[in-house]
């Protein structure tokens, strides 16, 4: 039997999908505006002003958090649209906001010093140091860590901080550190830190050539994929490029993280909350990946343990992996 | 791979002897009335809403033109064959469409699986999927919703009929893959 209850954090793009979350066994739900200040900025996702008002009614009658994602970085002299979801979000009664910019950090710290900061993964603070920083300069309770960690890494960095961690166990996964990658940009102009997207859809295009599935971002070809082959994410670094040195995926296969193994491990270590990615997915990925995770939470707590590998299906290249939690990556 | 079942290849010919006006037209009045008992279907689309989107499935002989315009909205049904002109194409086979548009399957796992392909306009088709998927669409519903009052007794009937009709092609019909 574990001693501490862990919070399991799941995803929503649209109020049906928070609903399914929380009915799926969510104890927080995350979302985001439909703009620009989320890391998320899909066509025909996120919330509206008054969806949010709706969907948080909905998840405090049943018990669930709602945590606003106001996760990108502001461009200079547009300010504005960012500060005002930070406002928006805490009159809609958010029980907490998920941010990365130290300016808007400040700004919610000062304007609403009552509201409850996380600290999105998108700021990549991955040590001890910067981890105190957050914390005493903004009062942030809870940081999300980036997956470049190992387990024994973040046991590490508990011992050492005094305020709650959350980490990623399911869904799509960036190789790179958070916050600090600009691959999209270089082929499309945009990307997830200043515009909410990684690999803009704008600047996608899927070509079926004779056998093949020809992916090209932003005119570039990122792929020739097999019949045979499942199909990924057109990111630039789950590519499949030709070098010098060699062919293949030079910087990671297509593969999804799940660290459903983990969690007793993760428990060990003192992580307070564990996040599940995707918000750009749909209601059927909600609900079996939440409903998952939260039959593995309650049979943890029991001392028992549940396969996961049920889930490959909804995996990215339908492979999953345990990412930097084990340290197999190049 | 591809996992989702299609119909037999019988039942895929024999719908070929079939007229096509009818079905468009009953369509379109479906989404006529689907538009009207969901607007905030439309705040998603955004200005994809005046895409043209055209649904194949693989295994059935018709491609569906899909025009979800806030104003005129409507659906015209062509033999399949080339590309029509379009803003964009999603094809599969048809249960696994219809399952997507409900929510019962998602898009990225089906597009994983290599069971959908998607051409031209990507971003439209997104905001398509993430427009229905955010809506929950329960299509029989829809298309027995202008019976009003009287829709409960045929509502069951056809989701008894459809639900019949899927367990019988799980069990019988080959996957693409097979193919």
């Amino acid at each position: 039997m574990m001693g501490k209850t862990i919070e399991l954090v799941c995803p929503a793009g649209t109020p049906a999908a928070l609903r399914v979350a929380v009915d799926a066994g969510a104890d927080a739900v995350y979302c985001g505006f439909r703009d620009e200040t989320n890391a998320r900025n899909f066509p025909g996702l996120n919330f509206s002003r008054d969806e949010l008002r709706e969907a948080i009614g909905y998840a405090h009658g049943r018990g669930c958090k709602v945590l606003v994602a106001i996760n990108t970085f502001p461009r200079a002299g547009s300010v504005g649209i960012w500060r005002a979801a930070v406002d928006d979000a805490v009159r809609s009664a958010a029980d907490a906001l998920i941010l990365c910019d130290v300016g808007l950090l400040d700004y919610a710290a000062t304007r609403h010093p009552e509201t409850r900061l996380h600290l999105s993964v998108q700021a990549a603070a991955a040590t001890p140091e910067a981890i105190r920083f957050y914390t005493e300069a903004f009062g942030v309770k809870r940081v999300v860590l980036p997956r470049v960690l190992t387990v024994a890494e973040i046991a590490g960095i508990n011992s050492a901080i005094d305020c709650e961690t959350e980490v990623f166990v399911f869904g799509g996964l960036c190789v790179m550190a958070e916050g600090r990658c600009s691959l999209s940009s270089y082929a499309t102009g945009k990307s997830p830190n200043m515009n909410g997207v990684c690999s803009p859809p704008s600047h996608v295009t899927y070509h079926e050539e004779g056998e093949e599935l020809v992916p090209r971002l932003g005119g570039f070809t990122i792929n020739r994929i097999p019949r045979a082959e499942p199909a990924a994410y057109p990111t630039l670094c789950k590519g499949r490029f030709a070098t010098a040195k060699c062919s293949g995926y030079i910087f990671e296969e297509p593969a999804s993280l799940n660290a459903g193994a983990l969690l007793p491990g993760l428990a060990k270590a003192g992580v307070t909350a564990l996040k599940i990615e995707g918000r750009q997915r749909g209601r059927a990925y909600i609900s079996a990946v939440v409903k998952a995770f939260r039959q593995a939470l309650d049979a943890m707590a029991e001392g028992r343990s549940v396969d996961l590998d049920r889930l490959l299906a909804l995996a990215e290249g339908q492979t999953s992996t345990q990412g930097a939690y084990a340290k197999t990556w190049r | 791979m591809p996992n989702a079942p299609q119909l037999p290849a019988l039942l895929t010919s024999a719908m070929r002897l079939l007229p096509t006006k009818p079905l468009e037209l009953a369509l379109s009045r479906l989404m006529i009335s689907t538009a009207q008992r969901h607007p905030d279907l439309f705040d998603r689309l955004g200005p994809h809403a005046e895409r043209t989107i055209a649904i194949a499935p693989t295994d059935v002989p018709v491609v569906f033109l899909l025009r979800p315009s806030r104003d005129a909205p409507g659906v015209d049904v062509r033999p399949d064959g080339p590309m029509p002109a379009c803003d964009a194409m999603i094809t599969g086979p048809v249960f696994a469409l219809v399952d997507l548009a409900e929510g019962r399957l998602d898009g990225d796992a089906l597009f994983f699986s290599r069971d959908i392909r998607i051409e031209g306009d990507v971003e439209a088709v997104l905001a398509l999927r993430n427009a229905l998927d955010g809506e929950g669409l329960d299509l029989v519903a829809e298309v027995m919703a202008p019976l009003g009052a009287l829709a409960g007794g045929p509502e069951r009937a056809g989701r008894r009929c459809i639900e019949l009709l899927r367990t019988v092609i799980q069990a019988t019909a080959p996957r693409e893959a097979a193919r």
